[in-house]
């Protein structure tokens, strides 16, 4: 590793803290500590979308998921759990076979990775990639674009329908 | 050997993998689909790589975008069912949900 430039440097640290605070989120006994992990993952992937010359993605990333979701999921959290207790809060079971199966199943993923032919181009500079998706969206996207505003409004009002309380009359 | 797709690659691998043993593993509602988000965000490390990478086109940031969109939608309603059971059974335990087993 004689080569190591600043972009490699940063890189094995993004992945480092991704992977380790991933882990934090898989074998936490505590589910509070695996929601707040779960930040760090967050904003580790994030900073990989930004080293992937992915700028648009990561904004929205930090938006969506550490802004939404992760705040979804605290919530959803402290609303159901006597969270001191920790053998109700984030029991595990099976944890051997499941070990065996993520293993064997990884190193057979892994072993794609390592053998198949990936197509490879000359990587350029990052460029600003915000008018290329919308154009992207706007033109060959269009259809599934309009059927994901269907599917959000469906959720909104799913997740209404879902929480509200029954009225009584 | 400087950074390339097979690193990124790697990365999201692991990702997987840490996802599915928390889905597999978790008896928590709320832990299995953090699970879930874990999984969601190694594809999209894998679609930006790619897109980086192997094509040099704009598709994958595309549909990582519409990956995004879609783990909204499914925290905001999985959250809601949970809490929904939680409200009928007390308890968030899967294995606790039973009502439906034959």
């Amino acid at each position: 590793m004689s080569g190591l430039s600043i972009g490699d440097v940063v890189f094995y640290l993004l992945a480092a803290a991704t992977l380790l605070s991933a882990g934090g989120v898989a074998f936490s006994p505590n589910i509070v500590y695996s929601a707040f992990s779960l930040m760090g993952t967050f904003m580790g992937v994030a900073g990989l979308y930004v080293l992937l010359a992915a700028d648009f993605v990561a904004v929205i990333q930090v938006l969506i998921y550490v802004g939404g979701i992760l705040v979804l999921t605290l919530f959803a959290v402290m609303l159901t759990h006597r969270i001191a207790d920790v053998r109700i809060s984030n029991r595990s079971v099976g944890s051997g076979v499941a070990l065996v199966i993520m293993l064997l199943v990884g190193g057979l993923m892994g072993r794609a990775i390592l053998t198949a032919p990936w197509k490879s181009v000359q990587v350029g500079a990052p460029a600003p990639t915000a008018a290329a998706i919308g154009n992207a969206f706007l033109r060959e996207y269009a259809l599934p674009f309009e059927l994901a505003s269907v599917v959000l409004l469906a959720a909104l009002i799913g997740a209404v329908v879902l929480s509200r309380k029954e009225l009584k009359d | 050997m400087s950074v390339g797709l097979h690193h990124f690659l790697f990365v999201s691998l692991i990702l997987f993998a840490l996802g599915w043993f928390c889905v597999l593993t978790r008896r928590n509602a709320i832990g299995i689909l953090m699970g879930v988000e874990l999984i969601l965000n190694s594809a999209n490390v894998s679609y930006l790589a790619f897109a980086r990478y192997s094509s040099g086109a704009y598709d994958g940031h595309v549909f990582a975008i519409f990956v995004i969109m879609l783990a909204a939608a499914e925290a905001a309603i999985g959250l809601a069912i949970v809490l929904g059971i939680y409200q009928t059974f007390h308890t968030i335990d899967v294995g606790a949900t039973e009502t439906l087993r034959g």
